[in-house]
């Protein structure tokens, strides 16, 4: 593809940044890099001399980069995206998506806008994931607790799995919990009392 | 919390001088006044400046230049704002590495951080070092548009010297320039506290002077607030406003030091340990190694008339940009930042007299009148 940009991508998040380097690769660009460490930052930038400039809002180094940006004569001069304020709305949404980007300036807004429009989507989809990922966590977790709570029934009271499992619910149903508070509960009190 | 209080979101970035914000939020200052006051931290300043734009924050923890930066569409996303109380004086201090200093005070720089001795010795320093052929000093401050820019640059000119040519000066995020100094990246650097007491408390670093004694019960810190949203929003604003001066007398009570840096310290605040913060709620401010001071006022907190914003302040900050060749003076931006800097809001909701703008400001190297 002729004139295609070159797209940079600062996330220290590496998995993310991935997401985004393929969304992009897979929209037709093929001159994406992945950028994880700011060291040598502008150097790296002033070599790749990139069209469009994409970075997690999480970066502590935002306010270092635009100063960058503003003092450097080295790299062609990146501005904030649509600066002209002429699409409020997908600023809004980049920022809630959790992202900037920045331009070089005179870059054609039609031609960055569906580069954004892909990066706050796979910043989206990522945020889905990673809530996702913890809810899995959590029920991972929730379920060890709940076979050790069983397995301290079992052993204190000679109980069969399911008789302790019984025994939990019910005690849960008395006292109006949830089955896995009651088993936190036992856990941890098992655990003050050494078993 | 009351469910028919009003909900006010604030940004803000995890230094000393939340403060102010953190009281009102968490020791109930904001409920007495009908506020629901949500706080939520942010990594950067282009974060703060970025979600106030788009609306995320209706207020937020600023530093004083910023309202005007963006009124003046000096900065991205820039929309018209306004700076309704200062949230701290002073609390800034200029640390460079312990061999610098070393040099500083063979050239005869003042143990206890007077500006005119320190700035004169940096000045020797910088002259020997251009004779050696050595490079330039490189010094950090954690914004273009920040009293730490502008205090470290009027300390350097005062001492003769040009701080576009003969240092470098860079951004930097203010937690990182303790670990820069240390592995030489920096020379030096102006900040925040307890931003300084990490790098001399790592013993890498030796305070050279400090914001009280450059510009003294000087504005660091603003609430920053749109005007579109201060337009539509002006009993809350005027609430909060009455929220922020108790919360701000609460934190400037001596007693409450203590307390105040262990709320601070919280893990979701500014998450370090509660004794780096103390020295400069405190006053007692460690300059190096063996050399401890009392510096009152080093950072301070008023709920009273200190912390209405005067034009004059507005002016001086306008003037730095100028000076540094950040805008172009114009009749039309000193009018506008006179305007950001008005103290009629913040005098209005506390029902406290219009106070003369005509007290002069104290610079250092300027005759005490």
């Amino acid at each position: 593809m002729s004139g295609g940009l070159s797209i940079l991508v600062i996330d220290d998040n590496k998995i993310r940044a991935s997401i985004i380097e393929q969304g992009l690769r897979d929209a037709g660009h093929d001159r994406v890099i992945l950028v994880h460490r700011m060291d040598g930052l502008m150097r790296r930038i002033a070599d790749i001399n990139p069209d469009v400039i994409v970075i997690d809002l999480e970066n502590p180094n935002r306010d270092q980069l635009e100063h960058m940006f503003q003092v450097s004569r080295a790299v062609r001069r990146p501005i904030a995206m649509f600066v002209d304020k002429s699409d409020r709305h997908s600023i809004e949404e980049a920022v809630d998506a959790g992202v900037s980007a920045y331009v070089v300036d005179g870059l054609k807004r039609e031609r960055v806008k569906p580069i954004l429009d892909m990066a706050i989507s796979r910043f989206r989809a990522f945020s889905k994931l990673a809530e996702e990922l913890e809810e899995a966590r959590n029920e991972l977790a929730d379920r060890k607790t709940l076979d050790r709570a069983k397995g301290i029934l079992m052993k204190s009271k000679g109980l069969s799995e399911q008789e302790a499992y019984d025994l939990l619910r019910r005690s849960a149903m008395n006292q109006s919990r949830k089955i896995i508070e009651v088993a936190r509960s036992l856990v941890i009190a098992s655990g003050l009392l050494g078993d | 919390m009351d469910k028919n209080a009003t909900p006010v979101i604030a940004g803000f970035i995890p230094l000393l001088d939340s403060a102010v914000l953190v009281a009102a939020a968490e020791k109930g200052f904001a409920g007495q006044e009908g506020i629901a006051l949500k706080l939520v931290r942010e990594t950067s300043w282009a974060n703060i400046r970025d979600r106030i734009a788009v609306g995320h924050f209706d207020v937020a923890h600023m530093l004083a230049p910023m309202p005007i930066a963006a009124s003046l569409n000096l900065t991205s996303l820039a929309v018209p704002m306004l700076a309704p109380m200062l949230l701290g004086l002073g609390g800034n201090a200029i640390t460079v590495s312990t061999g610098l200093w070393a040099d500083m005070v063979a050239a005869g720089a003042d143990s206890g951080g007077d500006p005119a001795s320190t700035g004169k010795a940096l000045g020797t320093v910088i002259a020997t070092r251009r004779t050696e052929g050595a490079p330039p000093l490189r010094f950090g401050v954690v914004h273009p548009f920040s009293g730490h820019a502008y205090e470290l640059r009027y300390w350097i000119a005062a001492a003769g010297l040009d701080p576009d040519r003969d240092m470098e000066i860079t951004v930097l995020a203010p937690q990182i320039m303790a670990d820069a100094l240390a592995t030489g990246q920096l020379d030096g650097y102006c900040a925040g506290e307890p931003w300084n007491t990490a790098a001399v408390t790592a013993g890498t670093g030796r305070i050279a002077t400090f914001k009280q004694a450059i510009w003294p019960d000087s504005p660091e810190k603003v609430l920053g607030v749109t005007r579109k949203w201060a337009e539509a929003n002006p009993e809350t604003l005027a609430a909060l406003l009455r929220a922020l001066s108790r919360a701000a007398d609460w934190c400037a009570e001596t007693g409450n030091g203590e307390e105040l840096a262990a709320l601070l310290s919280r893990s979701d605040l500014l998450a370090c340990p509660a004794d780096i913060c103390l020295p400069a709620l405190t006053g007692r401010i460690r300059l190096g190694r063996n050399t401890v001071k009392q510096i009152p006022d080093f950072l301070s907190f008023s709920g009273g008339a200190r912390a209405a914003p005067m034009p004059s302040h507005g002016k001086w900050f306008y003037d730095q940009m100028v000076r540094w060749g950040q805008v172009e003076r114009s009749a039309a931006a000193a009018a506008a930042t006179a305007r950001i800097f008005s103290p009629d809001l913040y005098l209005d909701a506390l029902g406290l007299e219009k106070l003369s703008d005509d007290t002069p400001l104290h610079m250092f190297d300027e005759p005490h009148i």
